[in-house]
């Protein structure tokens, strides 16, 4: 990253995102050219791959869909066996808008936060025109509700939004992230307490998100009632671990 | 509660239990399944036969869990086993997932690495012809 004299690599978990990718990648090489992309594409069925290369990404492809907390660790492996320093993650559909990423990391230089969280609740102001700022469903808006206030509770500390996927971490968040400690399905909220339990600070920085044209989640279905389960389960079981 | 097993069931629920037993025995000497998941149907087999030659002790269980009839007290235990080997195949297939996962991981930070280390190979011989 330039001007910070450290290795900082930016990931960027995609799964079917042959529409988006190339634009989510152009728009941070435009804001950070010396930011190196790392394209994590999760087994799609689509050209992610291709376009992500063609864009300029180093793409890392799992041979089949593993599923979006696989691909996150996969990227962070990497980025750990790279030697980097700090790390950003973003979403692949064009949600995060690239301009927060220094914000972040400057949270993460500075030393004041292991983990920096980007918060869509947290008044960010910097609403790009012509586009729609995001808006969660009913039953979303619970959700986050709900886990929100139990993290802010056990963490003591207010959490806003803790299923934001844009966040950035130093290397010791990086090396238990890497770990076997690290969950796989949907790690959001349970991964905040796990993160403070082992003595890392987490910090809430405020940041843009957009409405995803296609409006395509990965809590669709019947999914975010196994969500519901798996998190209290999650959060339930980190409690009792020591 | 009868004082005895029928003749008639004590022999089929042996040659049941004894079949089994050298089912899975042969099952692990053909190497199409492996020692540490055989142990779980190992002692089912056993146990049944145990109980099969030994009836006083499965009234003795019968009358420990406050069942009407050592029938009850089988089923009750056919139950159990198959929890069990369900709960023991979920920590299997959870290792296994596990497992697979970090393959998965390793696989294609590898083939990533590879092609890199394949982009490099046309210069360095580049390199190495204009040496030479």
């Amino acid at each position: 990253m330039k001007g910070s004299g450290k290795r900082v690599a930016l990931l960027i978990p995609a799964y079917n995102e042959e529409a988006r990718i190339a634009s989510v990648i152009q728009g941070v090489k435009e804001k950070y050219p010396l930011l190196e992309i790392v394209v994590i594409d999760d087994g799609s069925q689509d050209g992610t791959r291709r376009r992500a290369m063609e864009a300029g990404a180093r793409v890392i492809s799992h041979p089949y869909n593993l599923g979006y907390g696989v691909a996150l660790q996969t990227g962070y492996k990497y980025a750990l066996g790279q030697g980097c320093e700090a790390l950003v993650q973003m979403d692949g559909d064009g949600q995060h808008d690239p301009a927060y990423v220094r914000i972040l990391l400057d949270a993460i230089e500075k030393g004041t936060a292991d983990l920096a969280i980007g918060s869509r609740f947290l008044d960010s102001g910097g609403l790009e025109p012509g586009r729609l700022p995001y808006r969660a469903s009913l039953m979303r808006r619970c959700g986050m509700a709900l886990f929100g206030t139990i993290a802010s509770l056990l963490i003591k500390q207010r959490v806003t939004d803790p299923t934001s996927g844009y966040q950035a971490m130093n290397r010791r968040v990086l090396e238990w992230v890497s770990s076997d400690r690290f969950p796989w399905d949907y790690p959001d909220a349970d991964v905040i307490i796990m993160l403070h339990r082992a003595g890392f600070r987490i910090q809430e920085v405020p940041v843009q998100m957009y409405e995803n044209a296609d409006k395509k989640s990965m809590h669709s279905g019947w999914k975010p009632l196994y969500y519901v389960f798996k998190m209290f389960l999650s959060i339930f079981v980190t409690l009792m671990r020591k | 509660m009868p004082g005895f097993m029928p003749i008639r069931n004590k022999i089929v629920a042996l040659a049941i239990s004894v079949g089994l037993l050298l089912l899975i025995i042969e099952l692990v000497r053909r190497r199409k399944l492996r020692e540490e998941y055989s142990w779980l149907w190992l002692l089912t087999a056993s146990t049944i036969i145990v109980l099969s030659v030994w009836f006083d002790l499965l009234r003795w269980i019968t009358s420990l869990v406050g069942a009407m009839v050592p029938a009850s007290t089988i089923f009750m235990l056919a139950f159990l086993f198959l929890i069990f080997i369900s709960l023991h195949f979920s920590v299997v297939i959870s290792k296994l997932t596990n497992h697979h996962i970090e393959l998965a991981q390793r696989y294609a930070l590898l083939e990533l690495e590879l092609n890199e280390l394949k982009k490099q190979l046309p210069l360095c011989q580049k390199e190495n012809d204009k040496k030479e």
